[in-house]
């Protein structure tokens, strides 16, 4: 479980809302709890999408360079990489088989739904150990928890 | 020649926890494959099925990507270190 605040939540949809009708990306910063199955989202940490510019509606990429220096602010700071948020432009808040074949394990991934410029569902996802599907992590509207 | 692979947080789960793996290689693709050798778990997230290493598996000689360099067939010597570094990647698409 990962604790999500509201101010969070907030940022990923504003960020999905500049973007559109191109992908965000970015990367959840916070700390893990007593192993990688929970911890506190603290705040967001938006990313430059990497893809080419014609590709960019349907396609991110967070640059090696790029991964490098926010885990190392991360670190600096004493935070965690918990995992990364995107968003699909009117398209559904579910991973789509390129982002399963492209995931790691032990990351949070979270998809934004951005419909028409409006930012809509947010949803939750971690990859099996078999890299063989996503396993959702619902969202707690109440305790705005993954 | 041993060389010391460090490895990214998501992926120590493979490597019992442990930061950095010391492997034994003549070149990046010698080290790496040594390293899937001595953790066998780790494997599928290096490699696609067909053996070629995962497109989005980044590996840095110091702070140079290797892809500016030799690539795989990137030469190393005794006391090396290299770093694996993915690239986040991921987008619409068709559902499962």
């Amino acid at each position: 479980m990962i604790t999500f605040s509201a101010k969070v939540k907030s940022a990923i949809r504003l960020e999905g809302e500049r973007a559109y009708p191109d992908e965000c990306c970015g990367v959840l910063l916070g700390r893990f709890g007593e192993d990688e199955n929970c911890g506190e989202a603290m705040e967001i940490f938006p990313v430059s999408n990497g893809r080419e510019a014609e590709e960019q509606y349907h396609r991110f990429v967070i640059q090696p360079d790029d991964f490098m220096k926010v885990e190392m602010e991360a670190r600096g700071r004493g935070l965690d990489v918990l995992g990364f948020y995107h968003s699909h432009p009117d398209h559904p808040a579910l991973p789509s088989d390129y982002d399963r074949e492209h995931a790691l394990p032990f990351y949070f991934y979270v998809i934004l739904t951005v419909e028409k410029g409006q930012a809509r569902t947010l949803t939750g996802w971690k990859l099996a150990a078999d890299r063989a599907r996503f396993i959702q992590k619902p969202l707690n509207e109440g305790g705005d928890m993954l | 020649m041993t060389i010391t692979i460090q490895i990214p947080t998501a992926l120590r789960a493979f490597t019992d926890r442990q930061p950095e793996v010391r492997v034994e290689g003549a070149t990046v693709e010698e080290a790496i494959a040594d390293l899937a050798r001595i953790c066998p778990d780790i494997a599928q997230h290096l490699y696609e099925e067909n053996g070629a290493l995962r497109s989005f598996i980044n590996v840095y000689f110091g702070d140079v990507n290797v892809k500016n360099l030799k690539g795989l067939e990137t030469p190393l010597k005794d006391g090396d270190a290299i770093i694996l570094v993915p690239a986040i990647a991921g987008g619409g698409g068709i559902c499962p």
